[in-house]
Order: C-alpha cells, then sequence, then structure tokens
C-alpha cells in the first residue's frame, strides 16, 4: 500500500504536472524549445551520420552514373533557364497590367534554406525542429514548402532552432482552392494516423465538381499561406451522410516523411 | 550505488528520447515510433527506488514533450502512475523472468499513451486519432515488451561492469569447526 515517500512522491508530480501544463503559452514555449536544446550537441552527431551515410553513397556511386546525372542535370538546367526567362517576361507584363488596372503589386516570395534536424517523437502529432530561429529572421505562422508543395507553418521559434506543424497536424489548416473551371475552395485537415501522405479536403460547396487528379492550391485566404503553393492532387471524391457532405482526399505533393530540407517563406 | 543506476537510467532516457526524435526508420516501416520511457519506467519501478521513479517520469516526460507538439508536462503524470502502480507490487512480481518482464512491458507501453491521450483529450486538445491509432497502439505495445527484457538485460550488465561487487561473507566459523579426533 501507498506509505509516506509514496505520497510525497505522487505530490511532486502532481504538483509539477499543474504547474507546467497551467503556465502561459509563451513561457511555455520558450521552456519547452530551452529544454529541448539540451539535445543540441546531439544535432551535430545525428547530422553527422547523415553526412558519413552520404559520403558512403558517394563512395558507392560510379563515374558513368555520376556522368549521366550531370549531363541530365545540365539539360534540366537549361530548361529551367528558358522557363525563368519566360516568366520573368510574364512577370513584368503582369506588374504592367496591375499597375494599369490600379492593383496592388505582387511582392515576389523571399525563402531560406533550413534542414529538418527532429521529428516530433508522439505519434499523435506531425512537427518537425529545423535548424533556423529568431536570429534567422523566423517568425511564427511563416509557411514552410519544398519545390514539390506545401509542407507547413512554423508554430513555435527560438534563437536557433524553430518548430514546424506540417500539413496533416490538427494544428494546421489550410484554406485551398482546386483548380478546375469552379475553383472550388474548402478547407484541408488531417485525413488519419497512418496516411502521412494524404489530407482531407472539407468545407466545399455541395454542388462543388471535383475529380480525381485535379490539382490543389493554396487559396491565399486565412492570411497565413499566400495564394497558388501546390499542396497536392485529388486522389478521390466520396459524398457521405445521404449527400450532404463530400469528402475529397488529396495526396500531398511534398513526401512529408522524407523531409531532409525545406525553405521557409519570409515576408 | 543507486546514484549511478540512476544516472544511468536518466541517460537512457534522455538518448531514448532523442533516438525517438531524430531516427524515423520504424515510423516509416510500421507507421508508428516505439516509446521506449515505459520500459525504462518498468525496469526503473522494479530495480530501484522511488526517487528515481520520480526523477525518470519528471526528466523524461518533460524532455519527451519538449521534442514533440503535446503540452509541456502532460507525459510526466501517465509515466509516474505507471511507475507507482510497479513499485506498489514489486514484491509480488517476479523481476528476473523475462515473461514477467515482457507482459509489463506491454501493459506499460499501451498504458502510458492511452493516459496520455486521455489527459490531452480532458484538457480540450485535439489529436491525430482514428482507426489507424489502434494500429499504432499494437505497434508500441510489442515494441515496448520486447525492449524491456532488453533493458533489464543491458542494465545488469552495466551494474556488473560499473559496479564493484562487495565481498560476500564466508559462512565458515571458528567456534563450530568440528575437529577430527585421532
Amino acid at each position: 500500500m501507498l506509505r509516506r515517500p509514496h505520497y510525497i512522491a505522487l505530490g511532486l508530480i502532481v504538483l509539477l504536472t499543474l504547474v507546467t501544463l497551467n503556465l502561459p503559452g509563451h513561457t511555455t514555449a520558450r521552456l519547452k524549445l530551452g529544454i529541448g536544446s539540451l539535445f543540441l550537441p546531439l544535432f551535430g552527431l545525428a547530422g553527422s551520420t547523415q553526412q558519413a551515410t552520404g559520403i558512403v553513397e558517394d563512395a558507392v556511386v560510379t563515374k558513368r552514373e555520376l556522368l549521366k546525372l550531370n549531363e541530365g542535370l545540365r539539360r534540366e538546367n537549361e530548361r529551367l533557364q528558358l522557363q525563368a526567362m519566360q516568366a520573368e517576361e510574364t512577370a513584368r507584363e503582369n506588374a504592367r497590367l496591375r499597375q494599369l488596372v490600379g492593383w496592388q503589386l505582387q511582392t515576389s516570395w523571399k525563402l531560406k534554406l533550413a534542414r529538418v534536424v527532429l521529428r516530433d517523437p508522439a505519434n499523435w502529432w506531425r512537427t518537425v525542429q529545423i535548424d533556423l530561429g529568431s536570429r534567422d529572421g523566423l517568425k511564427v505562422n511563416f509557411p514552410v514548402l519544398t519545390a514539390d508543395g506545401l509542407v507547413g507553418r512554423v508554430s513555435s521559434v527560438t534563437l536557433t532552432r524553430s518548430q514546424v506543424t506540417l500539413v496533416g497536424d490538427p494544428n494546421c489548416k489550410v484554406a485551398a482552392r482546386v483548380n478546375n473551371e469552379t475553383h472550388d475552395s474548402g478547407v484541408i485537415g488531417p485525413s488519419g494516423p497512418l496516411e502521412t501522405e494524404l489530407v482531407e479536403l472539407g468545407y466545399l460547396s455541395r454542388n462543388a465538381n471535383l475529380k480525381s487528379g485535379q490539382a490543389v492550391l493554396t487559396s491565399g485566404e486565412g492570411g497565413i499561406f499566400p495564394a497558388g503553393i501546390t499542396i497536392g492532387k485529388v486522389v478521390d471524391v466520396q459524398s457521405v451522410d445521404y449527400g450532404s457532405r463530400t469528402e475529397v482526399r488529396v495526396k500531398l505533393a511534398a513526401n512529408l516523411n522524407a523531409l531532409q530540407e525545406v525553405w521557409v517563406m519570409l515576408p | 550505488m543507486n546514484w549511478l543506476q540512476t544516472v544511468l537510467v536518466l541517460g537512457a532516457a534522455f538518448l531514448a528520447v532523442f533516438w525517438q526524435a531524430a531516427f524515423g526508420g520504424v515510423r516509416h516501416l510500421l507507421g508508428a515510433q516505439i516509446d521506449l520511457l515505459p520500459p525504462l519506467m518498468v525496469y526503473a519501478s522494479l530495480s530501484t527506488g522511488i526517487t528515481t521513479v520520480v526523477l525518470l517520469a519528471a526528466c523524461g516526460g518533460l524532455w519527451f514533450d519538449s521534442l514533440s507538439g503535446n503540452p509541456l508536462g502532460v507525459t510526466v503524470l501517465p509515466l509516474f502512475a505507471i511507475g507507482l502502480a510497479i513499485c506498489l507490487f514489486r514484491e509480488l512480481i517476479l523481476r528476473d523472468e523475462t515473461f514477467a518482464q515482457l507482459v509489463l512491458g506491454l501493459g506499460a507501453s499501451v498504458a502510458a499513451p492511452l493516459l496520455t491521450l486521455l489527459l490531452l483529450l480532458t484538457m480540450g486538445h485535439t489529436p491525430l486519432l482514428g482507426w489507424g491509432t489502434l494500429w499504432q497502439l499494437v505497434v508500441l505495445s510489442v515494441g515496448g515488451a520486447v525492449a524491456t527484457p532488453i533493458c533489464f538485460g543491458l542494465f545488469g550488465w552495466l551494474q556488473r561492469t560499473l559496479v564493484h561487487r562487495g565481498d560476500t561473507a564466508s559462512s565458515f566459523r571458528l567456534d563450530r569447526e568440528i575437529r577430527r579426533g585421532k
């Protein structure tokens, strides 16, 4: 049965839990990232392990494969340069037309590369930690993306590290629109604990005209994510609750399971 | 040498939390990350005192929460509840039996996430739950059950390697010596 030391221990733990759970939000965030900083020496170790794996992989690749890869990258680079030239011309034209109509000019994205250092150890959240912090100009709610598509948003920041809440986490809702004729819009939310590549598009209008394969982009509503970032593609459309609601599953464009480097979008 | 055991347990908890956050091989393979804190708690509650149990629950819980989306401190109470429950019945448990360790590891690895989820839902948070959570619980429990005897084996080896064993007292007594007559 419970003895005096057990009562004391129980009291201490209950007190600690109550105090930590009732701290103000900003204090908890600072405390969390402060305690997490204890793991800083081990980040280097994990980074070195990844680098060592990379070096071993590089050593295994033959010269012929490298030359082939180089040739492919050279061609892709040329193609992208041509596309960039075309895009620059379109942007100039867009700016001229916006000026003529009197609309506000669009600002170009400022991006900063970050390395993903840790993942959430709990199975019921989807967050990662990156190696950029407030000293790099990061603030809460900055969008995070890869070349493939949207990744999430910055949810807390310290001097050297930040936590990113990924798309598909219950705390990361994204206003989205489908790239179809009717521009149906809705909100991206979580799908399920095991479906890391899928998210659910909800709050759609009843007469939404959706088909699998249609692209889903950020709509720009909500004030966090700018419009036009690729989220993914529609996988399937289901009518549920006797047709009163449409459930759409979207396959994310960015592979959230294999995130190593991400871009943080600065205003 | 209780302090050494405490230091070893806390060190192991620190490394376990880091491993869970830094290496996602198991998560990619099975869809859930194994939690090593409940097996450590089983070991601590059967082999050390209540002080180590408190320190493991507090430090392990805070380290875990600091790297996750959990509110800070939410994992502390479930871990301690498991430790205390085992501590109270430790005299009745055959702690050296692998089967007992497996069963305790399995139970602790199911109880810890369930209690944490219960606390989260009570506090109004909305963690990612669904039918897949059942599979995640299966992975967590089996992983925890396998990790517990490994934990006992590892700490037993560390104990034998690092802790000096005192001389065992001889049962020979001069006043009870039977002298053989001629």
